[in-house]
């Protein structure tokens, strides 16, 4: 197998993109991360995507993907892993460079959400849960997320305004990303006042519906110095798998495929959490936030928020997350987050990410999640430069 | 002509168990009052009110299983599943048929509805009596429920109500109460009706009293009492139809029961009229506390109009079967008060 | 969304009377039914009734509905733990969103899940409640 490296990247801003629909969004991301990686056609296209066939009435996502960029009769075709649609297509596209199937591939993930009302938007996502088992009984996927939430509050004690950093933190980095949803600072006083969607998930725990889409170009390692000034090197990409509902988990706060998923990631890149610079973690929600940290080995079971009480998550703290925005304020497009994740972690790893840079970042982690953690697939990657 | 007026089949045949249900909320007579005629009262204190997920199946399936409870038997052992009502959920597909596959009595069972009015539980259960004691089966299970609805405004909103009750009748050995013959007594009466395609009943106001109501109660229950040799001191409890709280106490007089003898099975007060459920909710309340050579008369009456009469001698069995399931009481006292703008919303009056 | 008929009516015994399995090796209660014993791995397709009773694990006040859910608002949704061990989740009815509290001991009744608009089926199901009577 052979070493896998990012050569470009591109992206949207996530915003409601009432003027664009999905084809356009993935032109403009996917043709930005060709002209970064200053190529012009790629072998294959992958396409993260969760929602065209409920919301857009869009299948077959990978072929109108090529057809519209002009790239003809490249293999093309769409990944789906609910949320963790992403990263699914940016593992997918590893896999094809790394054996050898394709040399250059552009691994894309778009989500259009706006299309439709409030309520139609909730049951589409909802299709992540076990459809029979869970979002058959009016369970959204907020609330699924609400059930854990309670459940660690009731176990470690933990009140609501704890978790208020995760958010604040968020907004605070979102400010200096131009391409992010929210560009605005929010208080714990205002986290606080947030309205319940699903209690105790209130409207400043949760990610928001937008629109967005993000691209990156994938080559051989052994060829990416000649064909990019800063070339990121995939160093680990890991794939944890747990039962599809939160019912049927045995330990459901264990939050077991992200545990697995990271600790996969740690043996294939050979690193230790604490020599990570950064963590792109999947903070769709507060909780998940606390949860993710606590499985990929940041924090004890339960002492997740403490992290966040402890200013820990800043740029300026131990374990740096949503270094620019995150899910949070950055937006969560569902099926594209993957790809903005690795996205943002490029640009910190080419020292790029303007006044949110951290200092001689070399090493970062992403972390996307699909659905309320059955599928996470965490990607570690370091600069080459 | 009056050998042929009682109904007893030939093979002895009681109620083996049997089970009520009564939503939670209630909207009291004065809260209608309030809105309608800017105070004063109603027929009834209050009323059951069912809640937003709940129907005339989902309140038979839980009396049922109440029943099946007490009963003691497999579902499976049902020949005969019957549901009266006048608010199916459905215009056309069978209560029956879920009531049915929620208890797990499928697939080798009669399954019906029953409408008439308010007798609707009361017919089923006659039916239910004629098919185990023809011997065509040992068990059937007849349930009278609804969700009963009054036009906003009208005097029936005062006491339309939602609740039912369960019977599982089989042979009469096992029974904790024994059939000691039943009558039906019926004519073409138009008290109140309601067109197909309309959301609310009407009814001819006072004609409702004494051509409908009196008139088919007293004939049948005066009837069964004379075929079977009994009169009201014969009797410990008597039920019958209770549209409000006035009309069930005037016909007991008539036919010469007390007070206390009514009383017991007299929720209309507290729960409102159930319809289909009336009064078999209240021949519910009394099993709960009866005891043993005790004797019941019940007489329904649906409009249209109707009434069925029953004698029942309660069995040494039906002191054990009581705690096996809730008590009609324990519904009854689960009581969370509702306003008016709170049902209108969960009776579906929100329209746009 | 378009009625589900068939969907809707294979899940039947589950929805109406929580039907789930019992596994012949292990002895494992199942449910939602899966055909393989989550606990031994090894076939389980006998098909078995579990109580109906059980206690709150968790829950959650939804104010914002997916569509079909939202003539229902607000509802409060759980995972209960079955006495025979599985967890279910299902939403809790007749109790008030404030008096709902984690270990709640409640029992499986079959209510109105949802309609299919006005003319279509009626969807019933399980959900809970907080146990009524002895």
């Amino acid at each position: 197998m052979r070493d896998v490296a990012i050569i470009g990247i591109g992206q949207t801003p996530v915003d409601e993109h009432w003027t664009t629909g999905i084809r356009h969004l993935m032109l403009e991301a996917g043709l930005s991360a060709l002209q970064d990686a200053a190529i012009e056609t790629v072998d294959a296209v992958y396409v993260g995507n969760m929602l065209s066939g409920e919301i857009a009435g869009q299948s077959q996502l990978g072929a109108l993907a090529v057809d519209f960029m002009g790239l003809g009769n490249t293999e093309a075709f769409k990944v789906e892993a609910a949320c963790a649609s992403g990263a699914a297509a940016l593992r997918v596209g590893t896999m094809a460079v790394a054996s050898g199937m394709a040399n250059l591939v552009l691994a894309l993930g778009v989500e259009k959400m706006t299309d439709t009302g409030g309520r139609e938007t909730t049951a589409a996502l909802a299709a992540a849960a076990d459809a029979e088992y869970e979002a058959g009984q009016g369970i959204s996927f907020v609330a699924l997320n609400a059930l854990l939430m309670q459940r660690y509050m009731y176990e470690y004690g933990w009140k609501h305004e704890d978790f208020a950093n995760f958010a604040v933190t968020a907004h605070a980095n979102g400010v200096n990303n131009p391409n992010a949803m929210f560009q605005s600072r929010i208080s714990a006083e205002a986290y606080a006042r947030a309205p319940m969607i699903a209690t105790p998930v209130g409207l400043l725990d949760a990610s928001p519906v937008c629109d967005g889409a993000a691209a990156v170009v994938l080559a051989p390692a052994e060829y990416a110095r000649a064909l990019s000034p800063a070339p990121v090197k995939i160093r680990a990409s890991a794939v944890g798998m747990a039962p599809l509902a939160v019912h049927s988990r045995k330990d459901p706060l264990a939050l077991e495929a992200a545990r697995t998923s990271a600790h996969k990631a740690y043996q294939l890149a050979n690193v230790k959490p604490e020599d990570l610079d950064f963590f792109e973690l999947h903070d769709a929600f507060t909780i998940m936030a606390a949860l993710s940290l606590e499985a990929s080995g940041f924090a004890e079971r339960g002492k997740g928020v403490q992290l966040a009480l402890d200013g820990e998550i800043t740029l300026q703290g131990r374990v740096p997350i949503a270094t620019m925005g995150g899910l949070k304020a950055r937006g969560h497009p569902v099926g594209a987050t993957g790809i903005y994740q690795v996205v943002e972690a490029v640009l910190q790893l080419r020292g790029l990410a303007g006044a949110n840079q951290l200092p001689n970042a070399r090493l970062g982690m992403t972390q996307n999640i699909g659905g309320s953690g059955a599928t996470i697939i965490t990607h570690i990657l370091e600069g080459m430069g | 002509m009056t050998e042929a007026r009682l109904m007893k089949p030939q093979r002895a045949v009681g109620i083996i168990g049997y089970g009520a249900y009564v939503p939670m909320y209630r909207l009291p007579g004065a809260e209608i009052a309030r809105v309608w005629t800017g105070g004063g009262r109603g027929p009834v204190r209050e009323k059951a009110v069912a809640g937003l997920d709940e129907d005339t199946i989902t309140i038979a399936i839980e009396a049922a299983r109440n029943a099946i409870a007490r009963a003691e038997i497999l579902p499976e052992a049902l020949r005969a599943i019957w549901v009266g009502s006048e608010s199916h959920p459905y215009a056309v597909k069978p209560s029956a048929t879920l009531v049915a596959e929620a208890l797990g009595a499928t697939p080798y069972l009669l399954a019906g509805d029953f409408e008439f009015a308010c007798k609707a539980g009361t017919e089923a259960l006659q039916a239910a009596m004629g098919l185990v004691g023809s011997g065509m089966g040992d068990y059937a299970l007849a349930i009278g429920a609804d969700t009963a609805q009054g036009r906003p405004g009208d005097e029936l909103e005062y006491t339309a109500a939602s609740g039912g009750s369960a019977f599982i009748i089989g042979p009469a050995e096992r029974a904790v109460a024994v059939c000691m013959g039943s009558l039906s007594y019926v004519t073409d009466t138009p008290d109140f009706w309601r067109r197909a395609y309309q959301h609310y009943p009407s009814h001819g106001g006072r004609f409702t009293g004494e051509p409908a109501y009196f008139h088919h109660i007293e004939s049948a229950g005066r009837a069964l009492m004379e075929e079977l040799a009994l009169t009201a001191q014969d009797f410990t409890y008597a039920i019958f139809h209770q549209p409000n709280v006035k009309f069930p106490g005037r016909v007991a007089e008539r036919l010469g029961f007390t007070e206390a003898q009514i009383e017991t099975g007299l929720l209309s007060g507290v729960i409102g009229n159930t319809y289909a459920g009336a009064s078999l909710t209240g021949l519910s309340a009394v099993l709960d506390i009866a005891k043993p050579g005790d004797r019941i008369l019940l007489v329904s009456f649906g409009s249209g109009a109707g009434s069925d009469a029953f004698a029942w001698e309660l069995t040494e069995r039906i002191t054990a079967c009581q705690d096996k399931a809730p008590h009609t009481a324990d519904y009854i006292k689960r009581r969370v008060e509702i306003d008016y703008a709170l049902y209108t919303r969960y009776r579906g009056k929100l329209r746009d | 969304m378009e009625a589900k008929v068939a969907n809707d009516w294979r899940l039947r015994g589950q929805r109406y009377r929580l039907e789930g399995e019992r596994c012949g090796h292990c002895g494992a209660a199942i449910f939602p039914p899966r055909d393989i014993c989550p606990e031994c791995g090894k076939p389980a397709k006998t098909p078995a009734p579990l109580s109906g009773r059980g206690e709150v694990y968790t829950f959650s006040t939804v104010y914002n509905a997916p569509e079909g859910f939202e003539p229902y608002t607000p509802y409060t949704v759980a995972l209960v733990k079955l006495e025979e061990g599985p967890v279910v989740t299902a939403q809790l009815t007749d109790v008030a969103p404030k008096d709902v509290q984690i270990g709640m001991p409640v029992e499986m009744v079959t209510r109105r899940l949802r309609t299919h608009g006005e003319e279509g089926t009626i969807v019933y199901g399980y959900k809970f409640r907080p146990r009524v009577g002895a």
